[in-house]
């Protein structure tokens, strides 16, 4: 039933350019990338200055979310997969490329006379044993936890280093991408939220009203991330099937080169390439 | 008219516009923002210009492009798809055909899908099944069977409008089945079809989560219907929620939007009104 | 009724083409609802092969990567956003297309109209947005934390209204003037007329809008998400956050693996069944309502 249909709304709608595509799969000039959505903006850039470098040659960057990228790249669907966290245990198989770092704050509003946490008073607010800032110095009101939903890098990352589970955290917030959270944070005086570094670094730079604190005593800025004194970070990787040859190396290498440190630099993650 | 209904006729009066005023000041308020931080930067380069930096400079000329091309697919298809079923169902009522009933529910549902639900479906069957790929015309399918049930809803309410008498005198007067449609009952439907239209279009245009995944994220200009182009709507998605500092280029973008939905309706109506000029009978 | 009948009258083969041509789109618009449905099947089949039906809507909370599926809570959520916004927009909406036929002179009419065209084309994540740095701070205010029930409500609102209010307007256009003229002729007021003739006249057509736009507050994600606050629970007072099954599947599709992934195609199935359910109530109402 299904190919029947399928068959007829190929028949109906595109016929004459459903020629086309099939030549156009064909081609080898083209490298189709899908995943994190962390990681397109980045990607995308890096990719329209290989395409200035190689003419002819096509990169395609979909967003979507690291699962899709490590889905996308195990069925073929896919040249690359983008994801913006560590390869998990079970999918060791793929081949990783860090291109990148990123890190993860701790954000309250920019007016919260509150300027440290220490790990313990984190832990407790995120599990809701504080939940007013008066117990940890601040002024008498409760306190807004933001928190990322379920499966985000973020949020494993997050969970990881505070050695939490899902279960144990009680928000009263819960968002998606990080400039959700950044606003949500600078619309709400009593909030508490953790995002990525970059994206919290240009708000703050750029006026909007949020305050990085520091996490386990060091200060949360770029600098702390590429020396690997922070303890919160990330590496945004490119992944792949089988080992890459050819073009598809050519593209993993010119994305881990020094070539697009400016590109990098200017998406505030931080380079790894020397 | 006794003293107590006028009394009652003016209370009702000043609730309306009291609820309409209501409405127009929250749209002012709405609207005021997107032109306020949108509409006084806005520069023609804006408008023909690549992205560049993730969107946070250069323009939108390459997603103008495409967003253009998928609601032309969508609406290309949608509209004589949708006509279609509309006619049909329009001849029949609910109750005394179950075929026809069939139909109608299942409109209902498709009308209620969420647009994500949509969106992970067009990737599995017209990008994957019909291996159209990320494309702008797995993007613009996609968009069609999600505004269907709007139009063929609203169209049909246009031909149910059409009193029998008409039927009757034209199967009187031994006209073809086609040339009663289309004089009699095509520009009799015509206000039905621009709502459905101007629904659609507005549906199709504002909708994200349905092209993330079927037209994709690529801000090049598109050169045919099978590459992967971003929509704007996308495009202020991932502005305002995945890339720092876009804020002040997702409202200049949300206002090109808007600015290309009045465009878009004006025209529905201008071609509305020439088939409104066709019909032979005044309603 | 007329048109499609058998009849010997009408003997051209054109004619025996469109009858065919018409069945032939009504048959393909409403596939694509069975080949949604199927997919999503499709999808959800592994997680309700060795987790069961009922575990999603037993188990304690909703934590997927965790092997907790319970979806009861987001469910009910859905609902409240639904019913609130359902509740508010439909006078409204109805209220709006009244104006423009009956209180509004031609001119503001006209503009009025393009002002709901133009609020039906807004993107839900202006919208969105809009919410996110006006309302909820608003909302926060009166009672912390902001993010609530009462926000999405409000939003949601916003967003059908314009659904309803062209579709009602569309269907007040058809009313026959004849009964406008024959209520003037009996001295009716204006109010009366509207009441007693036109609404009447008029409910087969009210009663689609609504369930469009019943439709479109189900269906709606992204503003959702932006202002609800998307906490997994079954929200007890408007000022609490909530999440719907919409937002559920958009926040966490991105990152989803194996079961968790299926997981969320069965919020899809299950918004699916409600939106059917609600469809077969809808039905039996209309039943009473319309064709007695």
């Amino acid at each position: 039933m299904f190919r029947l249909f399928s068959i007829l709304v190929v028949a109906i709608f595109s016929n004459p350019l459903s020629w086309t595509i099939t030549k156009a799969y064909a081609a080898k000039n083209k490298i189709i990338l899908t995943g994190s959505s962390t990681v397109a903006p980045l990607v995308s850039e890096i990719a329209k200055r290989f395409e200035i470098q190689h003419p002819g040659i096509r990169v395609d960057v979909q967003s979507g979310g690291s699962s899709r990228g490590i889905a996308d790249a195990k069925q073929g669907l896919s040249d690359i997969g983008m994801i913006s966290r560590e390869l998990k245990n079970e999918e060791k198989e793929l081949f990783a490329f860090t291109i990148a770092k990123d890190g993860i704050c701790i954000i309250v509003h920019k007016n919260n006379p509150v300027s440290t946490l220490t790990d313990p008073q984190i832990i407790d607010i995120y599990t809701g044993k504080i939940s007013n800032w008066k117990q940890v110095g601040g002024k008498d009101a409760p306190i807004t936890v933001v928190s990322k939903a379920e499966g985000r890098s973020t949020l494993e990352l997050f969970l990881n280093h505070f050695k939490l589970k899902t279960t144990e955290i009680k928000s009263q917030v819960i968002i998606g991408d990080n400039p959700q959270g950044i606003k949500t944070v600078a619309g709400n005086p009593n909030s508490i939220g953790y995002v990525s570094i970059g994206s919290a670094e240009y708000d703050f730079e750029n006026g909007v009203p949020i305050k990085l604190l520091p996490v386990s005593g060091i200060i949360a800025n770029r600098k702390n991330v590429k020396n690997g004194s922070f303890p919160l970070s990330r590496p945004l990787n490119l992944v792949t099937k089988i080992k890459p040859t050819g073009l598809i190396k050519e593209f993993i290498n010119f994305s881990s080169s020094k070539d697009v440190n400016d590109i990098i630099k200017e998406q505030y993650f931080v380079p790894v390439a020397e | 008219m006794t003293k107590s209904s006028c009394r009652k006729e003016r209370l009702v009066t000043s609730l309306i516009w009291l609820c309409v005023l209501l409405i127009s000041a929250v749209f002012f308020w709405i609207f005021g923002e997107i032109l306020w931080n949108g509409g006084s930067k806005l520069t023609f380069d804006f408008l023909t210009l690549a992205p560049k930096q993730a969107g946070r400079g250069g323009g939108i000329g390459p997603i103008l492009i495409s967003t253009l091309w998928i609601v032309g697919v969508a609406m290309a298809v949608s509209i004589p798809l949708g006509v279609g079923a509309a006619i049909l169902l329009s001849e029949f009522k609910s109750s005394e055909n179950i075929f026809i009933l069939l139909i109608r529910r299942s409109l209902d549902v498709l009308a209620g899908v969420p647009s994500i639900v949509f969106g992970l479906f067009g990737n599995a069957f017209f990008c994957k099944t019909l291996g159209l790929g990320f494309s702008i015309l797995s993007g613009g399918l996609t968009l069609a069977c999600m505004v269907l049930p709007i139009l063929i809803r609203s169209t049909e309410e246009g031909f149910r409008s059409v009193p029998e008498d008409y039927h009757l005198s034209a199967a009187a007067l031994g006209l073809s089945r086609i040339s009663t449609l289309w004089n009699l009952l095509l520009p009799a439907a015509v206000p039905g079809l621009i709502v459905g239209i101007v629904l659609g279009v507005g549906r199709a245009m504002a909708e994200t989560a349905a092209l993330i995944f079927t037209s994709g994220y690529v801000d090049r200009m598109p050169t045919s219907f099978l590459d992967s182009g971003r929509s704007l709507s996308i495009h202020i998605f991932d502005l305002s929620m995945n890339v720092s500092g876009g804020d002040p280029n997702a409202y200049r973008s949300a206002f090109v939007l808007m600015l290309i939905l009045v465009l878009i309706n004006a025209l529905a109506s201008f071609t509305a009104n020439y088939f409104f000029k066709r019909r032979i009978i005044t309603v | 009724m007329i048109l499609l009948k058998n009849n010997t009258l009408f003997l051209w083969p054109s004619d025996r083409i469109l009858v065919w041509v018409l069945r032939f789109c009504a048959v393909i618009a409403a596939m694509i609802v069975f080949l949604i449905l199927l997919f999503l099947l499709n999808e959800s089949i592994p997680v309700l092969k060795h987790v069961g039906m009922s575990r999603f809507f037993f188990d304690s909370t909703w934590s997927p990567t965790e092997g907790l599926y319970n979806l009861l809570p987001m469910l009910w959520g859905t609902l409240f956003a639904m019913v609130g916004s359902v509740l508010i927009a439909t006078p409204l909406g109805i209220i709006s297309a009244l104006f423009c036929h009956f209180y509004a002179p031609k001119p503001i009419a006209h503009i009025y109209r393009q002002i709901i065209q133009l609020l039906a084309g807004i993107p839900s994540v202006v919208y969105g947005f809009w919410g996110l740095v006006v309302l909820i701070p608003l909302i926060g205010q009166i009672q912390p934390p902001g993010p609530s029930l009462l926000a999405g409500i409000l939003i949601l609102t916003i967003m059908i209204l314009p659904t309803l209010a062209l579709s009602a307007d569309a269907s007040l256009a058809n009313v026959p003037s004849s009964y406008l003229k024959g209520s003037a002729a009996l001295g009716l007021s204006r109010w009366a007329t509207i009441r007693g003739v036109v609404l009447p006249a008029a409910k087969s057509g009210l009663f689609t809008g609504v369930i469009l736009e019943i439709g479109r507050a189900i269906g709606e994600t992204m503003a959702i998400l932006m202002v609800c606050g998307n906490v997994v629970q079954t929200p007890k007072n408007i000022f609490e956050p909530m999440r719907t099954l919409t937002a559920n599947i958009a926040l966490e599709m991105a990152y989803a693996l194996g079961d968790h992934r299926s997981a969320l195609f069965v919020s899809g199935l299950i918004l699916m069944l409600v939106i059917t359910g609600l469809v077969i109530c809808a039905e039996i109402l209309s039943r009473k309502i319309i064709y007695d």
